[in-house]
């Protein structure tokens, strides 16, 4: 019996992003709260020199972070970006040393972020014709992708002093840093670009569900493809940056641990592990999080060491919690 | 066994290359000295298969074993066992442990393990104060690393006494049987009323031990627990067991395969000493990661043309 | 009965999200008995199997299995009380062999490790002594679904169960295959144990059962031993309805509905891919509804993704709108005009953290979209047009979809659909899961787009929303197309009996449907 008297209830006036509104509130208030513990105990924290300080050691983590975050959406995730990263910090240099003047410069800010590209490239060929587990397929640049750095520059290090190059990384606009204000800006474009663009929506949908995606007509394959892409370009990008506050670049050490440290900062941010989502800012606020734990460790005199064990609670309690929400 | 083929051609075609074009290849010394050294890997190898075949993943192994070589160096000077025992139940508390939070949290090995690898790196470097901590100078603990027993190194006694009875255990206990089982249809396993938490709790703290005593080896061997040591093992381990055909979603393996894994990915390098050696090119041993890297990129390729493109199994992600 | 029953289930209540599955269901079964349970898909069978088996927990009633009153929790204390299920699925471990599943978990063993030799030899001879003799190291999934089954049940006689429950265990099985199986149940019988046989095939059931219990509607409506219960009484108890009136309703209205439509926009022949689908040929044209009746299983599901384009198909041909269509994707089907809704919106429908603006608009998004970016006015409007025509039920838009109801997910679906103006929809069991308001509204708005021009195929299990809502029904048996049904054959027991036998089948029922269809 089909019933007239039932009628849609009037839809609401404003939208509700109940969940959500809460979620990021929790990471801001975790934030808050530790850079009130700060302001309260530790010598020294209001100061733009701590600002900088702080905030130069997770422009890096936080580029990669945001190509992490797309990556995950999708359902999948990236070993292999702290070896795009030693890649394009490898290349840069030879580029710019031998090349003089701004051609020289411009293609050394280019062609790494290319090259770096053509890792992710090979990555999401793996995931998307070959069907490999993104586990193994970006385990293979993870393995390889350092050695071809290493082997390029014979494992040596290249050091230089070149302002045009590292201004990306030392320049300063009114007194912040320019590493900063670029992490910023790519933090607020790729926010906006998942909330409002058709990528973005794609993007969630296809780690979010991906056989309903498949069968929408979606095409996962090349939103899978862009995802992996995008990640290891900006992974290429933080390592130009990298080897620009070193004023140095080492095949061995660019980009250690970074894809740790990027996973860490998605999980806290609220992104979860397993697809569907992608919080930049949270990304953001997670690396801010993990970055002033250390920092506040440091201050008081515990080991650093002691950070990575309290890191690794922070991620299970975050990924538990998480779970728990969702 | 069609799948099998291709490693095993691998491997022959490095030890025929390796015998043909180096003078010592086979002689007793760098036999011995391989297997030494190669010992550690193919421990953390055959726990990792264990894992792998349940469908999981542990990427701890690697921090557990530097975490179990500063344990160890811390133990050594209450003897020789006191080391290599207190390095081993280093490494068996945080398997127990990632077995714990995998299945009572149920949160995903590869989240847990890699948490796991960040606390157990820190806990090493807390130990150690950030520096290496030498071994005991009484020769005992040493031995167990650097000695020989009847004439065969005694690492690689230990790995090989580790491989039989992993072999057998696959073969014919309940634990390995169950654990294929859970591999196959974790579901189906559960519904036949296997007892899926304990097996899996198992399996991890077996690749936690086996850990644990590479990193016993790990400091005896060199003299001193290592705390930033051990990183990217988990990953060799990984692609020695997916070069010997287990499949990561699970369900299937060979522990022999597993070996041969090991054996292929430790002839890399084996060979690239050599043949810097021989001055004729030098290739240095950045080389070997790029190699290794490349044979595992062909064993993905033919995995996937062999199962014809079946869509992966999100099981450890 | 003489003794006291070996399983007796009594006034058993179980409700899910709000609607109740089972109201006083009853089910005696005594042991040395072969107890058959049959009821349309939806009656409650399954529900009733699986709260004794423990994997649902029964809001009211008693069981009593074995003298003891019993409440379990999980099918492994079903299990090692003596209860075992053999399931449509086959829950054995594919790579593992054939031994080893039967004796997995219990594996016999010698100086700690387990008796290879002992477990192959116990495995060979349990399944001689069920006729069978094959290879029991190779693994499970290398043989038949029917092997299959006997492993099963192998593993379920090894383990000494009191009560072995069998749930459409013959539905792909050949005449040979079921004899065997039959065998090895009387044997089991023979043995004192307790068998529930569930199936959809009438004839079988009176070869084999001793006692039946019918079931409707959540509820147990009769109890009978098989010899007094005629096949004629026993499908008039199933429908609850007579023949007669079951031959008659709605075939005038149906035959008009047939008469007004208009040409063909979908076509296919001799359609097949894998093991699922093997011959499938059907049309729908402009302005009617198809039901695509069959049992689980029976390649429904598979035979519509084939014609969306998300499988290729190895033969056979296909039309759309008279011309000839080769679909590499849904993206393919999707641009001529055709769509699908799935059965599983869980698995394959909803994205659950989206909000149910997005999931509404996903499929025509890319028309909202100018320069990469979303017209949010536009898909706003989309959406509210939607909400207001279908009457979802939400709190607001922007809410993720997973906190709807499952009718009103189901209808945000539909809209997704409807949002691409399609002209065919493949709708796979619509109806599934949702509450009966909104089964309703589902139905109303699918003979509303019906008459209005649109192309529909219907699958459903359940016959009487079926037959409600289609115009003809093509059945599906094994991925072949056995039967079509119009006029008035295009009736729950004509569909029922074509499901079970094919078409021109010479069961008693369809000469019992043929009589009353001649009578007046």
């Amino acid at each position: 019996m089909i019933d007239d008297t039932q009628r849609a209830a009037p839809i609401a006036q404003a939208p509700v992003k109940k969940k959500r509104g809460v979620a990021i509130q929790r990471e801001v208030a975790v934030l808050l709260a530790m850079i009130v513990f700060n302001l309260i105990f530790t010598q020294h924290f209001l100061s733009l020199q701590t600002f900088n300080v702080n905030l130069t050691q997770v422009v890096t983590i936080v580029i990669v972070g945001i190509g992490m975050t797309l990556v995950v959406a999708t359902g999948g995730i990236d070993l292999s970006v702290g070896a795009s990263m030693a890649i394009a910090g490898a290349l840069a240099p030879m580029l710019f040393m031998n090349i003089d003047g701004p051609p020289g410069v411009l293609l050394a800010f280019t062609l790494p972020v290319i090259a770096a590209a053509a890792c992710g490239v090979f990555n999401g060929f793996l995931v998307t014709r070959l069907n490999v587990q993104p586990i193994v397929a970006t385990l293979v640049l993870f393995i390889a992708g350092r050695g071809i750095a290493q082997v390029v520059t014979d494992g040596s290090l290249q050091a230089f002093n070149n302002p045009a190059f590292q201004w990306i990384a030392l320049g300063k606009v009114a007194g912040v840093p320019f590493q900063i204000l670029l992490m910023l800006a790519l933090v607020a474009s790729f926010t906006w670009i998942v909330r409002k663009t058709l990528f973005g929506k794609y993007l969630l949908v296809t780690g979010g569900n991906e056989d309903a995606a498949y069968l929408s007509g979606i095409p996962t394959a090349r939103v899978k493809m862009i995802a992996y892409t995008a990640c290891a370009a900006l992974a290429g990008l933080a390592g130009l940056i990298s080897i620009s506050v070193n004023s140095s670049s080492d095949a061995n050490v660019v980009g250690l641990g970074v894809e740790l440290d990027a996973i860490a900062a998605v999980a806290v941010g609220g992104t979860a592990l397993t697809g569907g989502k992608a919080y930049i800012t949270g990304t953001l606020i997670g690396a801010l999080i993990i970055q002033l734990l250390r920092y506040t460790l440091l201050a008081h005199g515990i080991p650093d060491a002691a950070a990575l064990v309290l890191k690794a609670a922070i991620i299970i309690a975050a990924v538990y919690v998480q779970r728990k929400r969702g | 066994m069609k799948k099998n083929l291709p490693i095993l051609i691998a491997l022959v075609a490095l030890l025929v290359l390796g015998v043909m074009r180096y003078e010592h290849f086979l002689s007793a010394y760098n036999v011995t000295s391989f297997w030494r050294y190669n010992s550690m890997f193919l421990l953390i190898s055959i726990g990792m298969a264990f894992v792998i075949i349940t469908g999981g993943i542990d990427l701890s192994v690697g921090a557990v074993a530097a975490l179990a070589s500063v344990v160890s160096a811390l133990a050594s000077p209450h003897g020789a066992w006191a080391g290599v025992i207190a390095g081993s139940l280093a490494g068996l508390a945080v398997g127990v442990l990632n077995g714990l939070v995998i299945t009572h949290m149920r949160i995903l090995p590869f989240i847990v393990t890699l948490a796991t690898s960040l606390g157990a790196h820190g806990l090493a470097l807390l130990l150690g104060h950030n520096d290496a901590v030498a071994i005991s100078s009484d020769m005992n603990f040493a031995a167990f690393g650097q000695g020989d027993f009847l004439g065969l190194p005694i690492p690689g006694i230990v790995c090989a006494a580790a491989a039989v009875i992993g072999w057998i255990a696959l073969r014919s206990s309940r634990f390995g049987r169950h654990a294929l089982a859970i591999g196959g249809s974790e579901e189906a396993s559960r519904l036949m009323g296997l007892n899926v938490d304990r097996t899996l709790v198992l399996v991890y703290a077996v690749s936690g031990l086996l850990a644990g005593i590479a990193g016993a080896i790990l400091a005896a061997q060199f003299g001193a627990g290592q705390p930033n040591e051990g990183v990217g093992w988990e990953l060799f381990a990984i692609s020695a067991v997916v070069l010997g055909g287990t499949r990561l979603t699970g369900g299937e393996g060979s522990i022999a395969m597993t070996i041969a894994g090991v054996a292929l990915l430790g002839l890399v390098f084996n060979l690239l000493n050599f043949e810097n050696g021989l001055g004729y090119i030098s290739l240095s041993a950045y080389w070997q990661s790029v190699i290794r890297g490349l044979f595992l990129l062909l064993v993905i390729v033919l995995q996937a043309r062999v199962l014809g493109g079946k869509k992966a199994v999100k099981v450890a992600h | 009965m003489a003794q006291t029953p070996l399983l007796d289930m009594q006034d058993i209540d179980i409700a899910f999200g709000g609607v109740a599955a089972l109201k006083h269901a009853r089910l005696s079964v005594a042991a040395g008995e072969v107890h058959a349970l049959i009821g349309q898909n939806g009656a409650g069978k399954s529900t009733l199997i699986k709260i004794l088996t423990g994997a649902y927990r029964k809001s009211a009633g008693t069981i009593r299995f074995d003298g003891r009153e019993v409440d379990f929790r999980t099918p492994k204390d079903a299990r090692e009380a003596g209860i075992s299920t053999i399931y449509q699925e086959i829950n054995l471990v594919p790579f593992r062999s054939v031994a080893e599943n039967i004796f997995l978990g219990r594996e016999p063993r010698r100086f700690g490790l387990i008796d290879w030799k002992t477990v192959q030899r116990r495995a060979a001879e349990l399944l001689e002594s069920f006729g069978l003799r094959i290879d029991v190291k190779k693994p499970v999934r290398e043989y038949s679904t029917a092997i299959q089954q006997m492993v099963a049940l192998a593993r379920a006689v090894s383990s000494d169960a009191k009560l072995v429950i069998m749930d459409e265990s013959t539905s792909s099985l050949d005449e040979r295959e079921v004899e065997l199986l039959f065998n090895v149940v009387r044997r089991l019988r023979d043995d004192g144990r307790a068998v529930t046989f569930v199936s959809h095939r009438l004839d079988e059931l009176y070869a084999l059962c001793d006692r039946v219990t019918v079931m409707r509607d959540g509820q147990t409506v009769a109890e009978n031993s098989m010899q007094e219960m005629d096949k004629l009484k026993l499908v008039t108890t199933m429908l609850g309805r007579t023949l007669a009136a079951v031959v008659h309703e709605d075939s005038a209205v149906k035959e008009a509905n047939l008469a007004k439509r208009g040409p063909v926009v979908l076509s296919t022949q001799g359609l097949a891919a894998g093991a699922k689908v093997t011959d499938v040929s059907l049309d729908v044209h402009a302005g009617e509804a198809v039901g695509l009746a069959g049992l689980l299983g029976s390649g429904r599901t598979e035979t519509m993704r084939l014609l969306f384009g998300a499988d290729r198909p190895a033969r056979g041909v296909l039309a759309v709108g008279g011309e000839s269509a080769a679909f590499k994707s849904p993206k393919d089907a999707i641009a001529r005009g055709i769509a699908y809704l799935t059965e599983d919106r869980k698995a394959e429908g909803i994205v659950p953290e989206l909000s149910v603006r997005d999931n509404l608009t996903l499929v025509c998004l890319p028309a909202l979209t100018k320069r990469g970016v979303v017209d949010v006015s536009k898909q706003r409007e989309i959406v509210d047009g939607f909400v207001e025509s279908l009457g979802i039920k939400l709190r607001s838009p922007d809410q993720p979809i997973r906190e709807l109801s499952g009718g009103n997910q189901q209808k945000v679906l539909l809209a997704r659909w409807l949002a691409t103006h399609p002209r065919l929809l493949l709708l796979d069991e619509p109806t599934r899961g949702i509450d009966v308001g909104a089964k309703a509204d589902v139905a109303k708005i699918v003979r509303e787009l019906r008459d209005a021009g649109l192309a529909v195929l219907l699958s459903a299990s359940e016959l009487e929303e079926l037959t409600a809502v289609a115009d003809r029904a093509v059945v599906i048996r094994d991925g072949e197309t056995v039967a079509r049904l119009d006029g008035a054959q295009m009736n729950e027991a004509s569909i029922m009996d074509a499901i079970a036998y094919g078409a021109g089948a010479e069961s008693t029922l369809a000469e019992a449907v043929e009589e009353a269809r001649h009578d007046r």
